[in-house]
């Protein structure tokens, strides 16, 4: 059972009410940027949209459903209370912090520079500090969630750590390492000069710094929808996981390789050799093994459940499963859109076909279908699958509940996939307003009034979602069900120690970072006729 | 609850065997998208702006390659073009690019303040633009035209304003410009 109730419950009830806000904001800029309405008079305002937007769905949001995920993962899987509640507020707090200190100075207008930073622009400092409260908040959590695990295994010698844990630890492992690059970036570079202490910066640097942090965090964003495909559906739908050491591994290659590969974001960047370019690039190419082995092991856990209903033939066991099952629903949804989204994906990873598509729509576009589309519709499904064990009283809106993923997904095919057209006919992203009279404009204006619709979908979608929690509050309360996460077809009696822990994962997920970073950042130091002079943005200081 | 598949010897064949083939499929689209990119790399020389090469934005207008006088395109004694390009908030300087169709071009691009990106609008060119650096890539255009060349990585309040034009003209008319100017632009 869920011991610290109230805790799990701030973490999500404050990660959906930011989701909420903020996806008000994305469908305002893509009505606000459409033909639908003239040139926006004061362009500052998108900006400080696209900032606040950008900032609370990439950092705010998935963070704390992270954490909140974790908290009742290491309580329901371990069996026993989390060690240390008291600091697991003080992290929640720190982010309720962080989120006021960022998020007021963007609406004044001081912060327009995107959740991206990209200095030289600088802001007021209080954006910066705000992101690194929010930092700092998780990386408590990530120290507990290793410490839950570690001591549970010294009070269980040579049992298996059960597979829902190992992947969430693995998950907070991977967000303490790749939120060091950002850290560094703002700490060391960004800091100093919105606080007045220098007055230049080496933007070179800071790509590289951000591009440490800016794909891997995509995984940090995916775990938790990772460890709901292996460890809730194959319960929920009821069947068994096919194999429990191909969790494990397929959650370990992601430390090790989520990592090494942010340079792929750099391509048309001056400051990087193409050596470590084409490094990169290949490392993305393994990152795409976990989830090609995920994609397997879903499967063949899936097509378990349909033949112990009765499912037969080689497709035919596709029509014998619960598709009632809201679990079922939103694991093919996600499926749909990760595989779109995935070969979108591996598109940009490709060197030259990505300066087709580079800072286009395109990118905008793809990852919004991989994030928004199939990792939070698996938020959605992981709260749905929660809430009772919340709240205390039984999920009833079955068809509200399938309602919601389906118009989650149209919404999501309609707004990204006319996003990616935009985008291969060389429409720029980041743009408060667009000239649709140029040439070509009359295909550019269709595409983006269609993803003005797909966003108004969404919109809706949510809106449901948070109409089926309130009203599972309000439910009658019922005797809930002890919870349970998937069993393996073959449970592990004993795991190898390499799977049973992370310490050999980390520490190749500390050198291969070293590896393949070490160098262009250490190039990039010893540049100081790189050191630039910053350009302030927000008015007089 | 009834026992799964995968009991007796044959059943866990065939999952041996579905695991095989999947391997196999997942090393193939791999193995295949790297074999692409080294290809078209080496074959095509096909490669992303990555010389490293450093500038000071704060002395660009004063001397060196990109003072104002300097940029646009240049003829070089081989034949092929040089086009050197500024992007400040919120304007490309020249405004208006001119070069020859069929012909090889460099194109040498810095900031003078934050970071911005160029593309040209259908084709492959695409590069960030980042002060302190100097962003050179190589190209040939196929055919005459007129190419639109937003900036395309956000720069400040008026990005979105932040546009230029690329010509490509047939190369006797290019030569003809170039006899009565060392660089040439299509500005107003």
């Amino acid at each position: 059972m869920i011991f610290n109730k109230r805790l799990v419950l701030a973490h999500f009830w404050l990660a959906f009410i930011a989701f909420g806000a903020a996806i008000l904001l994305g469908e305002w800029q893509m009505f606000i940027r459409s033909p639908l309405h003239g040139w926006l008079r004061n362009a500052d305002l998108y900006y400080r949209s696209v900032t606040a937007h950008g900032t609370v769905m990439g950092y705010v949001f998935p963070t704390l459903v992270a954490m909140g995920f974790g908290y009742a993962v290491s309580e329901l899987s371990l069996g026993r209370s989390l060690i240390g509640p008291r600091w697991a507020w003080a992290g929640f707090i720190l982010i309720v912090i962080g989120s006021v200190v960022a998020s007021v100075p963007i609406a004044m207008g001081l912060d327009s520079v995107l959740y991206t930073f990209y200095p030289p622009m600088i802001g007021h400092a209080s954006y910066y500090l705000g992101v690194v409260l929010v930092v700092v908040g998780s990386w408590i959590w990530v120290a507990l969630m290793g410490v839950n695990m570690y001591a549970w295994k010294k009070a269980n010698p040579g049992k298996p750590v059960p597979l829902p844990m190992f992947a969430t630890v693995a998950g907070a492992f991977l967000w303490g390492w790749t939120a060091v690059g950002a850290a560094a970036e703002l700490l060391f570079q960004i800091l100093p000069v919105a606080l007045g202490f220098s007055s230049t910066i080496n933007a070179g640097l800071a790509r590289v710094l951000f591009s440490w942090t800016l794909h891997a965090i995509v995984y940090f964003w995916l775990m938790p929808a990772y460890i709901a495909f292996y460890t809730i559906v194959p319960r929920a739908i009821g069947g068994r996981l096919y194999s429990d050491t191909m969790g494990r591994v397929a959650f370990v290659l992601f430390l090790v390789f989520s990592m090494p590969i942010g340079i792929h974001h750099l391509f048309a960047d001056p400051q990087v050799g193409s050596g470590f370019k084409f490094l990169h690039s290949v490392f993305t190419a393994m990152v795409s093994v976990p989830t090609l082995l995920t994609v397997f092991t879903i499967c063949a856990s899936v097509e378990i459940a349909s033949r112990l209903r009765g499912g037969k033939g080689a497709f035919g066991w596709v029509k014998a499963l619960p598709w009632g099952n809201p679990q079922m629903l939103a694991l093919a949804l996600s499926f749909v859109m990760l595989g779109f989204g995935g070969a979108g994906g591996l598109i940009n990873m490709s060197y030259q076909l990505n300066s087709t598509i580079h800072n286009t729509q395109w990118v905008t576009a793809h990852f919004h279908l991989i994030f928004a589309g199939a990792i939070v519709i698996m938020y959605f499904a992981i709260a749905y699958d929660l809430w009772p064990q919340l709240t205390g009283r039984a999920m009833t809106d079955l068809r509200l509940i399938r309602t919601q993923l389906w118009l989650w997904f149209i919404g999501m095919i309609v707004l990204t996939f006319p996003w990616h057209y935009a985008g291969l006919l060389g429409v720029p992203r980041r743009m408060a307003y667009y000239d649709y009279s140029g040439p070509n404009g009359h295909t550019e204006a269709i595409t983006v009034i269609m993803s003005v619709v797909g966003g108004a979908i969404l919109v809706i979608s949510a809106a449901l979602f948070i109409t089926v929690l309130v009203r599972n509050h309000r439910g009658r309360t019922a005797d809930v069900a002890p919870y349970t996460f998937s069993r393996a077809i073959h449970e592990p009696k004993s795991v190898h120690w390499a799977l049973n822990g992370l310490g050999l994962w980390v520490g190749l997920m500390i050198a291969l970072t070293v590896t393949n970073y070490a160098f262009p950042i250490w190039q990039l130091i010893k540049l100081h006729e790189a050191q630039v002079p910053a350009v302030y943005v927000g008015g007089d200081r | 609850m009834p026992q799964p598949a995968s009991e007796s010897p044959s059943h866990s064949d065939v999952a041996a065997r579905a695991e095989r083939r999947w391997a196999i499929v997942m090393l193939g689209i791999i193995a295949l998208l790297v074999a692409m990119v080294v290809f078209t790399g080496l074959h095509w020389a096909m490669m992303p702006p990555s010389r490293v090469e450093t500038v000071d934005p704060a002395t660009l207008q004063l001397s060196g390659e990109f003072t104002e006088a300097n940029l646009g395109s240049a003829v070089e004694p081989d034949g092929s073009v040089t086009v050197r390009i500024v992007g400040q908030q919120y304007s490309f300087t020249p405004q208006c690019i001119v070069v020859p169709a069929g012909t090889p071009v460099t194109f040498r691009v810095t900031s003078a303040d934050v970071i911005h990106g160029l593309m040209i609008m259908g084709t492959n060119i695409n590069s960030m633009i980042e002060p302190g650096f100097i962003s050179t890539f190589k190209t040939t255009f196929d055919k005459p035209g007129d190419h639109q060349m937003p900036c395309h990585e956000f720069c400040g309040t008026g990005h979105q304003a932040m546009w230029a034009n690329v010509k490509v003209v047939e190369p006797s008319a290019f030569t003809q410009l170039a006899d009565h100017a060392r660089r040439l632009t299509c500005d107003l």
